[in-house]
């Protein structure tokens, strides 16, 4: 919901206690389902901050894990998510460094990707690195997530393509390592790109990565 | 939305002719692109759920992670049973569902934010205590918490309803007003005795700092929730007795901005100042192996 939403006041229904430290924790942990997407036997959690110093009284840690595994802002089972998981290992790191928001957090998925993402205030999220690319996504949206080779033309060459499919663009964010580099970019849509849309990018050269990140309910 | 002011709200409300939960309704529904209804059935989704948290917190004893808090909502109805409250009993259940909110809230419970998490027990304990005991129908708590809903989001435009932005004001302070709001909306107030009800509400939690010990949203925010929502009746009073603010609403808004702007960080949800640095605080913090 945007914020101009009265719903952004009255609501998420939630476990408690903190909307930022355990609502915003399961969403982060929900966007990092959603953007890895496959099962999963191991996950590590690097807290940041204010995550590292009060997140055990706020279930900030029982929050990411729950998220990671599905279970929504309001589920009961988050209060007792470790008795409840068997066949994945987890595990937590604390960490003091000004340089990061005060509420965030490293999600390290198998040895394979790293997905880190800030806790904003109000439930609200945002994740802003993916495997060392920086990324803009905060769940509000359904978005294209895309890493490729940085050329002339390659912005409008896919949004040509989301065009076709009467799609309205509703954010965009780029980023790069340097000039010809890897680059990555966000395309946030007002309503959700199919498989053959995302294919599409997939085939063009020098696109390395391209993969749908649903929205947060 | 359009509606950016109290000022445009209450224009609104005259040009229109229509209270301010119509218009918060429609806003609502155009925003969400959908019919009125829906917006109303998922607002009765919310006061279904802040009426379930009040009933599992009123028979709950489990206490938090830090061991400290979690028994107090069963003492009242225990003393109250003995001897009636001076104020009656429409301010028993008003402190005893908010102290039953906030607490369902720390053991990990399901609540409504509302606006926050910490601040969760205000706008329930108001509506669902006065309703109960002068029989409002359950489309009038609608119209409530509507109402309070376009309150909170006509503050959150100008100030982010977060602790660390601008103290307890934000918060606590914030879900007051709405809760004045509903209030006043629920007993028959006009747009303008709505609006004041606001005012005064926030006029009197100006300054309110956040200092939670040891970064809990425990304490003092807990208890914070049954004086405020007391607090809200007061302002509502006021506002149907025909009381105004000298100082419009908008510009109450803009003072809890500044004032939170003054306010110095160590009180803004750092727990590194105020009752956080207590000498039982500190105390509390090194039991919990908390390091600050």
């Amino acid at each position: 919901m945007t914020e101009q939403s009265i719903f952004s006041v009255i609501s998420p229904i939630m476990v408690g206690p903190s909307s930022s430290h355990t609502a915003g924790a399961v969403r982060l942990g929900l966007m990092a389902r959603n953007i890895y997407k496959d099962s999963f036997s191991k996950v590590k959690f690097v807290l940041h901050n204010s995550f590292a110093t009060t997140g055990f009284g706020h279930g900030t840690d029982k929050g990411l894990l729950a998220g990671l595994l599905g279970y929504m802002v309001d589920d009961p089972i988050i209060k007792n998510i470790f008795n409840l998981i068997k066949d994945v290992e987890y595990s937590y790191e604390y960490v003091q460094d000004i340089s990061r928001f005060p509420n965030s957090v490293d999600i390290i998925i198998d040895d394979k990707m790293k997905i880190s993402g800030d806790s904003v205030g109000a439930g609200e999220i945002r994740i802003n690195r993916i495997d060392g690319f920086d990324v803009n996504i905060n769940g509000n949206y359904d978005t294209i997530l895309m890493i490729y080779k940085d050329k002339p033309g390659m912005i409008s060459t896919v949004s040509d393509i989301i065009q076709k499919y009467k799609i309205n663009i509703a954010t965009l964010h780029c980023g790069r390592s340097s000039k010809g580099g890897t680059a990555s970019m966000c395309i946030e849509l007002d309503i959700p790109a199919g498989e053959e849309l995302t294919d599409k990018i997939r085939h063009l050269k020098d696109v390395f990565f391209v993969t749908n990140v649903r929205k947060l309910k | 939305m359009a509606i950016l002011s109290f000022q445009d709200l209450l224009e609104h409300t005259k040009k229109e002719n229509k209270s301010i939960y119509k218009i918060a309704q429609e806003e609502e529904a155009a925003l969400a692109e959908t019919d009125v209804d829906v917006i109303r059935l998922k607002v009765t989704e919310n006061l279904i759920a802040m009426r379930e948290a009040i009933k599992n917190g009123l028979t709950s004893t489990e206490k938090s992670v830090s061991n400290w808090c979690g028994d107090d909502c069963v003492k009242l109805p225990e003393k109250y049973k003995r001897k009636h409250a001076l104020f009656g009993q429409i301010f028993e259940k008003i402190t005893t569902y908010a102290l039953a909110t906030a607490e369902e809230n720390l053991r990990m419970g399901r609540i409504v934010a509302c606006p926050t998490a910490g601040s969760c027990g205000i706008v329930p304990a108001v509506i669902v205590a006065v309703s109960e005991e002068e029989k409002i129908p359950e489309s009038k708590q609608i119209d409530g918490l509507l109402t309070a809903g376009i309150v909170g989001l006509i503050i959150s435009a100008k100030v982010r309803l977060a602790g660390a932005v601008a103290g307890c004001q934000a918060e606590c302070g914030v879900a007051s007003a709405m809760a004045a709001a509903a209030l006043t909306e629920m007993l028959g107030g006009t747009p303008g005795e709505v609006i004041q009800a606001v005012s005064l509400a926030l006029k009197n939690i100006l300054g309110l700092t956040c200092d939670p010990v040891c970064g809990l949203v425990e304490v003092p925010c807990i208890k914070r929730n049954a004086f405020l929502a007391v607090h809200a009746v007061t302002a509502a009073e006021l506002a149907l007795c025909g009381v105004e603010s000298k100082i419009p609403a908008d510009e109450v808004v803009d003072t809890l901005k500044i004032t939170g702007q003054l306010m110095s960080p160590l009180l803004k949800e750092t727990s590194q100042g105020g009752l956080a640095k207590t000498k039982t605080a500190l105390e509390l913090e090194k039991k919990l192996g908390i390091k600050g």
